[in-house]
Formats: C-alpha cells, structure tokens, sequence
C-alpha cells in the first residue's frame, strides 16, 4: 500500500490526535475536580498557602504543606499527573490549626494546585510549579 | 590531565565559603538534637588522593532530603528499624533462638557497626555486618540465612548500626586485613564496563560535580542502609556497589561477593573519621 | 492486608489543658498506584491506603482522602488542641478494607 505525501501527513496529524486527547481529558480533569469541589463558585487568590520545594530530588518522595486559616477542606491536586487527586485535607473541630503536611508523588515537572473551602464558604486557590528532576544514577 | 583539573575545580568550589551550586554545602547535621560529624581531615591513607577533607553524602543533597534525616521520626527508614525490633526478639531456626537469646537488647550493639567490616580471628576472613548478620543466623540460630541484600538482613543492618549513631568510623585496615584492603582498593581504582569508569572517576574525581542531574557525592557508606527516596526501601552498601558497576555498563560483582567485600572494607575505610549516620536518607 | 505495615506516631505524652500539640504519623506501606506494570505487561492493581483519620476522646482532628499520589510509607504531620485528658485515636483505611489502628493517651 502506497501513501502519498499529503495522505502521510493526514494519517500522522489524526495519530497525533489520538495521542493529545487523553491529555486533554486529563487537563479536564483537574477542572472538574475543581468544580465538583467548589460547585462552580469563585475561586480567590489569597486565603491557602502550599509550600513545595521548588525542585523536588526526587519525584517519588515530594514534602508539601497546606495552610489556610479557618478553612474546612484544602484538597491538592498534581495537574501533571496521570490522576491529578493527591488528597483533602478535612479539619475537625479538635485542628489546632488548619495546615498539614504530607509527602507526594510527582510523575514529572508540573503544578501543584491547593484549593481550600475557607470559613465563610468561599474559595481559595494556590498553585506552585515543581521541577522534578531524572538523575543520571539509575543504581 | 582533564581529571586533575575537574578536581582543582572541585577543590576551589569546596573551600569556597559560599557553598555555590554544584558544591557540597556547609549545613550541619544534629539528628535529634545530636551532631554528626559529616566533614572532617581525610584519614592518612588517602594522601594523594587529592580529597583533604572527607564528607558525608547528607551534603549532596537538597535541604528537603537533608531534613528528613534530622529528624528520627521524619526518617522513613525507621520504620525497617521498628520492624527488625520485631525480628530481633523472634525466635528462628532449629536451636530456637532469636538475637536476643545471645545478645538480650539491640543496644547492646553499640559501636559494633563503627568498626565494620572487619577481621574475624576464628574464621580466618574479613567479615562485614551482613556476613556477621548470617553466621549468627546459620551457626547460632540454626535458621536460613537472610539473602545478602534483601529487606530484612537491610533492616537488621539498620537496627544494629542505628546503635552507633553518632559513633566515629574506625575500621582497621592494616593487619590481617591488610591483603583485603589492598584488594578493595584496587577495585576501587579498576575502570570497568563500556563507559570505563573506575569508582575513582565519579566520587574522587568528580565529587560535587553533576552526572545529568545527579549531584555526585565521595560515595562515603557512612549512612548504610540508607532509605533511598527512589525505591522507598532500606538499600545495602552492596546494593548501591552493585548499581553503580551496571551503570558503568559491567557485568556487576555480587553483594556478598569477595570483591564487594573488599571494596566495602576500603570505602568505609575512606570514611575512618565520619559519623555512622545509618539509616541516612539519599535521594 | 499489606504484609508488615507499621503505624508509627509521634505525640507529646502530656500537655496543658487548650494546648495545640504537633503530631507526625508514619506508616509502612507500598501505596500501590494502579499505574505501574510489572516485567510481563500487566498492570499491577492499584493497592493504596485511602483514608486517614485522627480522632481526639472521639472528637475529630483530621480526616484525609488519600489518592495514590502519596508516596510510599504515608507521612502526615499536623496540629491537634487538647482539651482535656484522654486519648488519640489514628485510624488508617486500606484499599482492601483493613483497618490499621494506633491510640496514643496524653495527661494534662
């Protein structure tokens, strides 16, 4: 079977559609994720604090922190992943403060998303971008 | 040529007072409130080496992976430590024995894993803490030994060398060990696989240097095992020989093997000065 | 159940009565993403802890979702306020319904 040029280049754009749209539905993902945790509402800028690393050793082993004063919920989502949930954080009455840390994976360079619900209800909305770097030591 | 001056280079970024990216950093380490020795004078035998001073892999590292060690429980390595707490106390093998039936409490291994590997009288033969580890296991215990590298004999590794924390690397070289030594450091200095690459090229040469994006250390075993946040294990000195020589493209030595033996006698012999940091935490 | 999986805790064993203390917790455990394939192809099943929760003389301090981004030997540190008394209770819920558990009292 012959393929002209044209015919070539046709099939080659309509692979490299194929291999973008999971990328898309990935992207929204993060998106809904988001809006079935806020219902839709508005997000603002100030309100949660999330400290990362701004490049991660490793990125098996990522140390975060979430801080938002009053809030209910933070829930951390890694956009770049091939499933972008990572966790929420519910604080109970007993929380001394609402901040917490864990340690995360990150599947490559890419940016984390905190968002929190805060006391009043409203939303709020941090991000930092990690570089995760590949070590030449494989050993 | 190259190599002398890569090192000149080193030398300069090190005794810099600015720890400039590339170089090892000037931070200390107090685990649990207690301080390590991680930079000190180089033992006499390395003179001519170019390494004056000798440090701890801890100062390779990125701030985060460094405080993770600072901290008992932030270490995840502990938590092998606790299990093989569990393994000490139980009962194996044909003489129902456990560790503790001979050794009662894991303290009581206090400045075992500063001095090893070293000679052993009876057998006639440089041991290191695995072999150590296992004769207890097969002789004493009458049990199946722990494979040379696997997570339990890692974890027992830990439990005992977490004893010496803080305690000075002093492993003898010279004596009955003196033959094996002298075979350890030949490895060391051996360029093997495609790349030809001698231990030498990356951790005497080239130390504070990047390989990729690898932050080359002196290759120090001060902190074996040592939790690696690659695997999110315990991983053993022969382990970490062993993926160094295959990155080099060799056919690698076994762990337990006679020239790992002797390698891991002379490397830890370069850190004669150090603190026993194990389990540290590596990237 | 994931063999040998070890809850550790890190909490003061006495505090003045209102006081915010710091807690750590480990565990051990493989946190199985259900994205890696073993040397045959396949793919290994997801296998994760997906809950934790910190509980004070039954009141409640954190509840966590747990997705399979965090990492291996899950760490978590936060604060709780001691009222008065009594005891914390840690709770972690594993994909295949085990329930591991760790309680740790503190005087005031």
């Amino acid at each position: 079977m012959d393929f002209t040029r044209r015919e070539t280049l046709a099939l080659g754009g309509a692979a490299a559609l194929t291999f973008v749209l999971p990328f898309r539905a990935n992207a929204a993902t993060t998106e809904e994720l988001v809006n079935e945790f806020t219902g839709g509402a508005d997000i603002a800028d100030a309100g949660v604090e999330l400290t990362a690393p701004e490049i991660a050793e490793n990125g098996n082993t990522v140390p975060i922190t979430v801080s938002a004063p009053g809030a209910s919920a933070i829930m951390v989502l890694a956009t770049g992943n091939p499933t972008p949930p990572v966790a929420t954080f519910n604080f109970g009455p007993l929380a001394a403060s609402h901040e917490a840390s864990t340690r995360i994976r990150l599947a490559g360079t890419q940016d984390v998303v905190a968002i929190a619900q805060l006391e009043d209800g409203s939303f709020a909305r941090s991000a930092k971008n990690v570089k995760v770097t590949i070590g030449g030591c494989g050993g | 040529m190259k190599y002398k001056t890569m090192t000149a280079v080193a030398a300069l970024v090190l005794s810099a007072p600015v720890a400039f990216a590339g170089g090892a950093d000037d931070d200390t380490l107090a685990i649990d409130g207690q301080e390590m020795v991680t930079k000190t004078t180089a033992p006499a035998h390395m003179e001519g080496t170019g390494i004056d001073t000798i440090m701890s892999g801890w100062h390779f590292r990125e701030d985060d992976t460094q405080s993770m060690q600072a901290d008992t429980f932030d270490n995840p390595g502990m938590i092998f430590v606790d299990q093989a707490i569990d393994s000490w106390n139980t009962v194996e093998g044909a003489a129902e024995k456990s560790c503790s039936s001979c050794h009662e409490g894991p303290e009581s291994m206090e400045g075992v894993r500063a001095v090893y590997p070293k000679w052993n009288e009876e057998a006639g033969e440089v041991r290191t803490l695995a072999m150590q580890i296992n004769d207890c296991r097969e002789t004493q215990m009458e049990a199946e030994p722990y494979k040379y590298d696997s997570a339990p004999m890692a974890a027992m590794e830990a439990l005992i060398s977490v004893q010496s924390r803080g305690m000075t690397v002093d492993v003898a070289i010279d004596g009955p060990v003196a033959d094996t030594w002298e075979q350890g450091k030949e490895l060391y200095y051996t360029r093997t696989g495609q790349l030809e690459l001698s231990c030498a090229n990356c951790h005497e040469d080239n130390y504070g240097n990047y390989i990729r994006a690898d932050h080359l250390s002196q290759g120090q075993v001060n902190g074996f095992p040592t939790y690696r946040l690659k695997n999110a294990k315990l991983n053993t000195a022969h382990g970490r020989f062993k993926g160094c020589v295959r990155d080099t493209r060799a056919e690698t030595y076994a762990p337990g093997s006679p020239e790992f033996v002797a390698l891991e006698l002379y490397v830890a012999s370069r850190g004669n000065g150090l603190s026993v940091e194990a389990p540290a935490v590596r990237n | 159940m994931a063999s040998g999986v070890k809850p550790r805790v890190k909490v003061p064993s006495s505090a003045s009565a209102g006081e915010a203390v710091a807690i750590k917790t480990l565990i051990s455990h493989p946190m199985e993403s259900g994205q890696r394939k073993d040397s045959d192809g396949n793919t290994i099943p997801r296998s994760i802890i997906n809950r934790f929760t910190c509980d004070y003389n039954g009141e409640n301090v954190i509840d966590v979702t747990m997705e399979p981004a965090i990492s291996t030997n899950p760490y978590f540190e936060f604060e709780a306020t001691v009222p008065e008394a009594g005891e914390f209770q840690f709770t972690w819920y594993d994909d295949d319904g085990s329930v591991y558990e760790e309680a740790k009292a503190v005087s005031v």
